[in-house]
């Protein structure tokens, strides 16, 4: 998308082969800008700051998973409308033309370095991430089949919240998909949290936050009550680093920060150290 | 019991200031009450009190939150909105519950857990998934009443349960329908439009699978008498608390967890 919007900027404004400039990232936590090709070499890592930026969440399988391991569940499983809300079924259907995705969150199983793995990631261009039906049934089966077939999960999360246009009937997905995960830890199973950007609202409020080990990319935001309504309550301005990452690590809610270009090697350690080798071939 | 009120009508009633709150309700239903104090971690949180108590002659563990009656009531328990103690306060206590075969009865009245910098600091969010994933598998029986606002994960957090059941005018609802115009439709003042479009209302619950029973309220709304209120809620917990008592602790809690399995709606 990017891309595209940059091509027609440059014909459009670019006289002459001279004066084209690079298109540029700048950078929503230091403000600072950044050729967009070295924004995306680094898999979305601002290089002036570290602020770890959303990736899709094809991107990440591609970093986490080993190559072509992924075998997707409920692929086709989408919404219907429980509260008949308005527009949110045309809604819906010009998000899955322009993104490809079903709902926001996608899951299966993989192997990451030979290791078995259930795997979710969230994807934050699909209605900001937020968890409604269909995020919430798939997160929940899920965890039901790593717990039926003693499987570690590692979940990427990445959420603006309970999908409003869901109303109540969202709001009982963190009922379930927390329910999921309490079975899954009762029966031994090992849940690796990854919190990405935005982890926040119901998405924070039940299965995130609730992982045996809780890992943060730099600088995300997490937090459960959005930034505006609790300046709104306290009438006076938050801190910058307030619920970034490090805060939270900071207050004892994030066991490591792991930066993106770490990340697969480090569940691979944590998968091995739970027991989770390579199945022998 | 009235004529079907709005959504909206019912939002203006849960809203009078002479609703009555838990602590009017618990001497008129219970004895013996003996509230406990915090949640042996950081403080006490005065927007949830509980307890132990009896229902008839049975021990039970109250978990309520507060709505104060006036604005120095308010002060103290902060308008029923909780801070993260309060939550782990009530998990605490439904633990104690679990530990010495007493039923839990949660009475739910919250506009929603509170937000703040102090609530984020100490993990708002880790303390109402933790309620919501412990009380999944707590083994001892769990009723859950609305009482008159039932906001987002702050009620939530009291209402994993065995059984949910909704005061005839209560609401309980993802987050206030202002929050929902205002995010929605960029524009607050939508409020009672909301309202109308959400599904708030205990029938809805009753239809949607979310609550399984609603307490009648006296004309007029639980104010205008508040010992048949009292006396409705006694009666529909005198009968269902035996009942779950009664039942095989691993079969409750496979109806625990399928009563929230099955909310959703999804097309493959």
């Amino acid at each position: 998308m990017f891309e595209d919007f940059f091509d027609v900027v440059k014909k459009r404004f670019n006289g002459s082969e001279d004066d084209y400039k690079p298109p540029m990232f700048k950078c929503p936590r230091c403000q600072e800008t950044s050729p967009l090709s070295k924004y995306e070499e680094l898999h979305r890592v601002c290089p002036k700051c570290n602020y770890h930026g959303r990736l899709s969440s094809r991107e990440r399988i591609l970093i986490t998973a080993d190559k072509d391991s992924f075998r997707e569940f409920d692929s086709e499983m989408k919404s219907l409308n429980p509260l008949d809300f308005p527009d949110y079924d045309e809604k819906q259907e010009e998000i899955r033309e322009s993104t490809g995705l079903c709902d926001a969150v996608i899951t299966g199983t993989a192997t990451i370095k030979g290791s078995p793995v259930v795997l979710g990631i969230m994807d934050s261009r699909y209605m900001m991430g937020s968890m409604g039906s269909v995020v919430g049934e798939k997160v929940t089966r899920a965890f039901e089949y790593a717990t039926e077939n003693g499987l570690p999960v590692v979940m990427f999360t990445a959420s603006g919240g309970a999908r409003m246009q869901e109303g109540i009937v969202s709001l009982m997905q963190m009922a379930k998909t927390s329910g999921a995960v309490k079975l899954h830890s009762e029966a031994g199973g090992l849940y690796i949290s990854v919190m990405t950007d935005p982890t926040t609202g119901g998405v924070t409020a039940s299965f995130a936050s609730i992982g045996d080990i809780i890992i943060a990319e730099p600088k995300v935001l997490i937090g459960f009550a959005g930034r505006r309504v609790i300046e709104g309550t306290i009438k006076q301005r938050l801190p910058e680093d307030f619920q970034l990452a490090e805060f939270m690590h900071e207050k004892g809610f994030v066991d490591m920060i792991v930066e993106r270009r770490k990340m697969r090697s480090v569940l691979s350690h944590l998968l091995k150290l739970h027991g989770y080798y390579p199945k022998e071939v | 019991m009235d004529e079907k009120r709005s959504a909206w009508e019912r939002l203006q009633l849960i809203h009078d200031k002479n609703r009555p709150t838990i602590r009017d309700y618990i001497p008129l239903i219970f004895t013996d009450f003996y509230e406990m104090h915090g949640d042996r971690l950081c403080g006490d949180d005065k927007a949830i009190i509980g307890g132990i108590a009896r229902l008839d002659d049975r021990p039970v563990t109250i978990i309520a939150q507060v709505k104060g009656r006036d604005i120095n009531e308010n002060k103290v328990c902060n308008f029923a909105m909780p801070h993260p103690e309060g939550y782990r306060k009530a998990l605490r206590l439904a633990k104690q519950a679990e530990k010495f075969h007493r039923p839990v009865i949660c009475f739910i009245d919250t506009p929603g857990a509170f937000c703040g910098v102090a609530a984020e600091e100490r993990g708002q969010g880790e303390a109402i998934a933790r309620n919501i994933a412990e009380f999944m598998t707590l083994r001892t029986p769990i009723i859950s009443i609305v009482l008159g606002e039932g906001g987002s994960g702050g009620a939530l957090a009291l209402g994993v349960c065995d059984e949910l059941a909704m005061l005839e005018n209560a609401e309980y609802s993802v987050l206030s329908p202002r929050g929902f115009a205002s995010i929605l439709w960029k524009d607050a003042s939508r409020e009672e439009e909301a309202s109308g479009v959400m599904r708030i209302t205990a029938e809805d619950m009753v239809e949607l699978g979310v609550a399984e029973a609603i307490i009648e309220e006296p004309r007029g709304g639980a104010h205008n008498d508040l010992d048949k209120i009292s006396e409705n809620i006694k009666e529909y917990l005198s009968q269902k608390i035996p009942e779950k008592c009664k039942k095989d602790i691993d079969v409750l809690l496979k109806e625990r967890y399928t009563k929230f399995r099955k909310i959703g709606a999804f097309t493959e």
